[in-house]
């Protein structure tokens, strides 16, 4: 395989020693060099969620509200919900791993818009400078939600600039979905047919169709927001013939798919690191492809049961609680599916294989608690209680987050060139499930006892569960800095990465890792089937070594 | 460390052995795009008239369908959409139309079923 | 040896429009394409979230949003429709120069264009300021008596006013969806700017006229807005 060297160094050259200094990377049109850009932007604003959630956690230690007063609560649990929806969750798995491995998937040389790609990432950066304004110039605290009349009438604080910062990160978004779909559709290698592409590249154009078609709805809902509150014109407003609800249908319809949004790439991930460590073609194929279009689809028509008790009328509940137990169907398919993969595999444990068992089981309930409340009586009971957070953040952080470490553990080798240690890997894996656990089981039962949403202060009864979940955050907290570190410390001193570590199939192994700028050395032809398992060996014991030396 | 599992390993051969592709375009005629541009100016004036009559219901009916004609006037032929071979672009097309629609309705199912008005 | 860098560079010598990391012109040119229709359907969306608040609040205030109607100029509504019909038609005409590699013509029928977005705007500006004077610009200055439709037949006494509230509400979203309709314009007319000089100088030619294509498709897009603004806003019980 033809490769170049870098002259100075005598190492092979890649996409990260390809150009030295900020302009080569601020002015990049490298897919891969705008992950690592998205990768360092979301780490950061991750912590600043983080943050918030540690504060809120420390507040519930005691059943007073005595760490902060109401209004600062307020703008702690809002501002959490922001940052981390809008600038974590939705960006995290699309803006680096798949901007990254799209086109390494595919055989391409880079997303069909590179530039349009880097325009992707500074509107990202100027809507996370818009929030950090929001956040040091007081905070907002209407929830992350937004709710009118509270919004546009009564609030002193920065809801425009918080409101303009999402309508930023948003488009954002919309370019990056815009960006996958076309390329998926038009810069596939010969013979990569639609039947033989990865799963994660059908799931990010899955969530890509979503991104595209929800995320314009929110964005309007956001302006006239802004102009409501700076020319008062009263379209949400009931005291001048306005609907809240309206406000609250055009938040919902992004803001449900928005949530497929978050956990599709993961599904993504999950299958490609199922086949691996099982070293078995994925079950079902084809349904699991069309399980992510049907959840995208079907996750367009569910969005008011987030309205059930807000005054919606019956009959429109009735339907979307219909609808919403509908869209559990596709879920429930690829559960099943990554299932029989796993059964009667060859089943290894590495990390991100770990991290796939979390997801499945974290998933399933998550999941299973969304039926719960997709019933209209069920949901009348635990709405805005502590049930619903615990029944979202087993989905996001029990499932994306999961499956967003475990793919960065997964293809790190290829990111970075080099191996992560394995055995702090496991380590960090385990402690995240028992603090994710801890920290957010209690919650169902909370919920469920009846302690509401965004109260700083609780009846003295519910402290221990509170205490526990709290215990759970800092041990959370210790699992995702772990990773930190280590990958860090892996860029100096890990194990350099052999092109395929895992023996894993699909075209990004059939690179160098890290690999060169355009991707492969030369264009691929793809004569075989995706997962082609049966036909590849068994994981290295010890990866092996590249033939042309990387620098220390 | 070649993994290649391709049959040869050819590179792209496209642009660099052939001559310019001529990309088959529809051209469109002066004759068919003025005949478009009076069809909708006809439209505009069909629908200008009858908001002046009295058709009850049906005022708001035509003067939609008036418009979705002349929006399909235009996607079709301006927009070229009927002469391109992409199936594709027809279903992006249809897609939007079609979660807009989904948008309305199921708003609509919420507003028109409330009991208090 | 970079086999794929010296393709690379045999590609930018035969054609500059090339970019790397496309294997041929059709493929770009369909990439861009398709990029410009999924665009547009995002911006379907966009728009489509204020004519479902329009929706929302016609058919919670039909008569209050009747009586607005009215207040607007149909005659200037009806001629900036057609206004933008013929910068439509100005536009097909200016892609079929590009795609014949007629470049003056080309310029010509932009600025065109340019010259009927103009117009459209400068009557849109004109309705805005009559708006403004009648004090039914929503917010603290807005005030609004006038007549539900169908109340003239009646005696003095027994006339129903409209609702000022809806019919601010009315308003508030005139100014919001043609504001914004007009913004695309603007943005548009600068576009078409931007491309003409670019035209000017010979860049576009019948292999690669791919900007000035998709330019034309946000501009129709932009026309199939207002075909439906218009008669959701201007024509509503006319008839009265």
């Amino acid at each position: 395989m033809a490769t170049a060297v870098v002259a100075d160094t005598g190492e092979r050259e890649n996409y990260l020693n390809a150009g030295h200094g900020p302009k080569s990377w601020l002015l990049t049109v490298d897919h891969k060099r705008i992950a690592l850009l998205y990768l360092i932007s979301i780490t950061f604003f991750f912590f600043i969620g983080g943050f918030f959630a540690l504060l809120i956690r420390l507040e519930l230690l005691t059943p007073a509200g005595d760490l902060v007063q109401s209004d600062t609560y307020n703008k702690l649990f809002t501002m959490h919900g922001q940052v981390m929806v809008f600038f974590f969750l939705v960006p995290a798995v699309p803006a680096v791993l798949g901007n990254f491995l799209i086109p390494l998937m595919i055989g391409a040389k880079d997303l069909a818009f590179p530039r349009i790609n880097l325009l992707s990432w500074y509107l990202f950066i100027i809507g996370g400078l818009l929030m950090i304004f929001t956040i040091l110039s007081g905070g907002v605290d209407t929830g992350w939600t937004f709710y009118t009349p509270l919004s546009t009438e009564f609030l002193k604080t920065n809801v425009v600039s918080a409101a303009i910062g999402i309508f930023f990160a948003g488009f954002s978004s919309i370019l990056t979905g815009l960006n996958f779909i076309v390329t998926i559709h038009r810069m596939r290698a010969p013979g990569m047919t639609w039947n033989r592409l990865p799963l994660f590249v059908w799931a990010h154009y899955a969530t890509s169709i979503i991104q595209v078609l929800g995320t314009p709805v929110v964005a309007i809902a956001l302006v006239l927001v802004v102009l409501e509150r700076l020319f008062h014109l009263g379209i949400f407003n009931p005291l001048l013939g306005g609907d809240p609800l309206l406000f609250q249908h055009l938040f919902w319809f992004y803001s449900h798919p928005a949530v497929y949004i978050m956990i599709l790439p993961g599904m993504g991930i999950i299958s490609e690191i199922v086949c691996c460590f099982s070293r078995k073609r994925i079950f079902g194929y084809k349904a699991m492809a069309l399980a992510v279009l049907g959840i995208a689809v079907i996750g367009f028509l569910v969005w008011a049961h987030h309205m059930f008790v807000a005054g919606i009328s019956v009959y429109a509940a009735l339907i979307f609680s219909l609808l919403s137990y509908l869209v559990a169907v596709p879920s429930a398919i690829k559960v099943f599916n990554w299932t029989a993969t796993i059964y009667k595999g060859s089943i290894t444990y590495q990390t991100p294989m770990l991290y796939a068992f979390g997801f499945v089981g974290l998933f399933t309930i998550g999941g299973l608690t969304g039926l719960f409340l997709a019933s209209l009586g069920v949901d009348v009971h635990v709405h805005d209680t502590y049930f619903i957070i615990a029944h979202f953040h087993y989905i996001m952080v029990g499932g994306m987050v999961m499956a967003y470490l475990g793919g960065m553990h997964f293809w790190w080798p290829k990111i970075s060139g080099r191996m992560y240690p394995e055995g702090w890997g496991k380590l960090a894996a385990l402690i995240v499930f028992i603090g994710f656990n801890l920290t957010f089981f209690p919650q169902f039962i909370l919920g469920y006892m009846g302690m509401p949403r965004r109260y700083h202060s609780y009846p003295p009864e519910f402290q221990i569960l509170n205490v526990l979940s709290t215990a759970g955050a800092t041990i959370l907290a210790v699992g995702y800095l772990l990773p930190m570190v280590y990958f860090m410390w892996s860029m100096r001193y890990g194990k350099p990465a052999p092109p395929n570590p895992w023996n894993a199939a699909g075209l990004e192994w059939q690179t160098h890792s890290p690999p060169p700028t355009f991707n492969f050395d030369e264009e691929p032809v793809v004569t075989w089937e995706a997962y082609n398992y049966d036909e590849m060996g068994e994981i290295p014991e010890k990866p092996e070594k590249e033939e042309v030396p990387v620098a220390h | 460390m070649s993994d290649h599992k391709s049959a040869s390993g050819h590179t792209s051969e496209h642009a660099s052995t052939q001559t310019r592709e001529h990309i088959s375009e529809h051209i469109s005629s002066v004759g068919s795009s003025v005949a478009i541009w009076l069809a909708l100016l006809a439209g505009t004036g069909i629908t200008v008239a009858a908001a002046f009559i009295d058709l009850g219901p049906f005022n708001t009916i035509v003067a939609l369908t008036i418009a979705t004609i002349k929006a399909t006037l235009v996607i079709l032929f301006f927009m070229h959409v009927k002469y391109t071979h992409e199936k594709l672009t027809g279903l992006v097309v249809v897609s939007a139309i079609f979660w807009l629609f989904i948008l309305l309705a199921l708003s609509m199912a919420d507003y028109t079923t409330r009991l208090w008005r | 040896m970079h086999t794929s860098q010296a393709a690379v560079d045999e590609h930018a010598h035969e054609n500059p429009a090339l970019l790397h990391h496309f294997a041929t012109e059709e493929q770009q040119k369909n990439a861009a394409s398709l990029g410009m229709w999924v665009f547009l359907a995002q911006e379907v969306m966009f728009f489509g979230g204020m004519f479902c608040a329009y929706l929302v609040y016609r058919y919670k205030y039909f008569a209050d949003f009747g009586s607005a109607s009215q207040q607007l100029d149909i005659k200037l509504g009806a001629t900036n429709t057609v206004v933008l019909i013929c910068s439509s038609l100005t536009v097909v005409l200016g892609v079929r120069a590009a795609q014949l590699g007629k470049r003056m013509a080309l310029v010509f029928w932009l600025l065109a264009t340019i010259f009927l977005g103009l117009v459209f705007l400068g009557i849109k500006a004109d309705e805005y300021a009559e708006k403004f004077e009648k004090h039914h610009v929503p917010g603290a200055s807005f005030s609004y008596h006038e007549l539900l439709p169908s109340q003239k037949k009646l005696p003095e006494a027994e006339r129903q006013y409209a609702d000022p509230h809806h019919a601010e509400m009315y308003f508030s979203l005139y100014f919001a969806m043609t504001g914004m309709h007009a913004l695309h314009m603007i943005i548009g007319v600068g576009l078409f700017g931007f491309l003409a000089y670019k035209a000017w100088r010979g860049k576009y030619t019948p292999e690669y006229y791919t900007p000035i294509e998709n330019a034309g498709l946000y501009w129709h897009f932009v026309d199939i807005v207002w075909i439906y603004l218009f008669p959701l806003l201007y024509l509503i019980d006319r008839h009265r």
